[in-house]
């Protein structure tokens, strides 16, 4: 006989429960999840980073990527503890691929940790890591309408970085217009403009992650 | 996006329940999508009628309920709904918070236990179906 099962369940409630286990193994480090599109930067702001924080803060990525390792190979000749995960085709990484690469690391060794996502500005901002805070990487080569294709990013991010500051004299990105797009999508988002190729605006950056440590070692000693 | 695997899931967590109740057969799956979500009801479709061949979902129908964005302002008290995505309140311009539109669940299915109809406890069915499946 016909039944009817009502079962009101989250399709991904699976990903958020690892995530809040994440979370908690997670409640002494600072944990930033990078999103961005494929090429925005992602990989060389690490990097960049790593160099600019040496000596300071102890950081450690977890390198998302489809299939390859280049760039877990470029953030450990960096000198950062890196985890590689691959995700064979997924277009984002979930709380579990995340977990099973925090088995990998001594978190107690670390004061930050990267979560270097895949690089699509769409699924990534469906799923929670168990992060503290997404940002999300926007490139100016990529063309200013990237806020309005895809507010979901915007609107979980705490912070934007606006990368490839040195090209846009080359291309017809309106820096205004897209902080002010940004800001209606958020209201108190940080944006950061930042050339990780040339070093500007990276100061900003590097100071805000220094406020996150500061903020998290101050909130759960 | 990542509609096959949501819908992996979808058939994943469906068929836990429905074995928990005793049903052989799935005829029908109502998801609620939000607009906001990434998820795209034509993709989701795609996905089932590619995976429910050889399974309890076979012939099942998949119904989306598509739930449009809807902001209420926390200042003035207003609702608006719409496509774009401004956040500020269209009377009073004050920052506007998301109410509806980022869902992504499952609302219920329906199927066949296989038995006979009694011709009663039919609601009670239900209801003890919807105890045992409202749990983690």
């Amino acid at each position: 006989m016909p039944v009817k099962v009502v079962m009101a369940q989250k399709i991904l409630r699976a990903n958020e429960q690892v995530a809040r286990e994440n979370r908690e193994r997670l409640q002494h480090l600072p944990t930033v999840n990078l999103i961005s599109s494929p090429g925005a930067g992602k990989t060389t702001l690490l990097e960049k980073t790593i160099q600019a924080l040496r000596g300071e803060l102890a950081i450690g990525v977890v390198e998302g990527d489809i299939y390859t390792t280049r760039d877990a190979e470029r953030i450990a000749g960096q000198g950062a503890a890196v985890v590689q995960v691959n995700t064979a085709g997924l277009c984002h990484l979930d709380a579990n691929m995340v977990g099973r690469a925090l088995d990998q690391l001594d978190l107690d060794s670390l004061d930050l940790l990267f979560i270097e996502n895949v690089g699509n500005l769409v699924c990534p901002a469906e799923f929670d890591l168990g992060e503290d805070y997404k940002v999300a990487l926007l490139s100016v080569a990529e063309g200013g309408d990237k806020p309005e294709k895809y507010p979901l990013v915007f609107r979980e991010s705490h912070a934007v970085v606006i990368n490839k500051s040195d090209l846009l004299p080359y291309t017809d990105f309106d820096m205004n217009k897209v902080q002010e797009e940004i800001r209606t999508l958020k209201p108190e988002i940080l944006i950061f403009v930042t050339s990780a190729a040339t070093g500007e605006g990276l100061e900003a950056w590097c100071a805000w992650l220094r406020e996150i440590v500061r903020h998290k070692r101050f909130v759960t000693g | 996006m990542h509609e096959i695997g949501l819908i992996q899931t979808v058939m994943d967590e469906v068929s836990r329940v429905a074995e928990a109740n005793g049903i052989e057969r799935v005829t029908k799956v109502r998801l609620v999508v939000g607009r906001m979500n990434g998820a795209i009801p034509d993709a989701l479709e795609f996905a089932f009628s590619v995976l429910s061949p050889e399974t309890i979902f076979e012939g099942a129908r998949l119904e989306i309920e598509s739930v449009p964005v809807r902001l209420r302002c926390p200042h003035c008290g207003a609702e608006s709904e719409g496509e774009k995505l401004a956040y500020f309140c269209p009377e009073c311009g004050g920052r506007a918070e998301l109410v509806a539109g980022q869902e992504l669940y499952i609302d219920y299915f329906e199927g066949d236990d296989g038995k006979e109809d009694a011709g009663e406890g039919r609601d009670g069915a239900e209801d003890s179906a919807r105890e045992r499946a409202g749990g983690p």
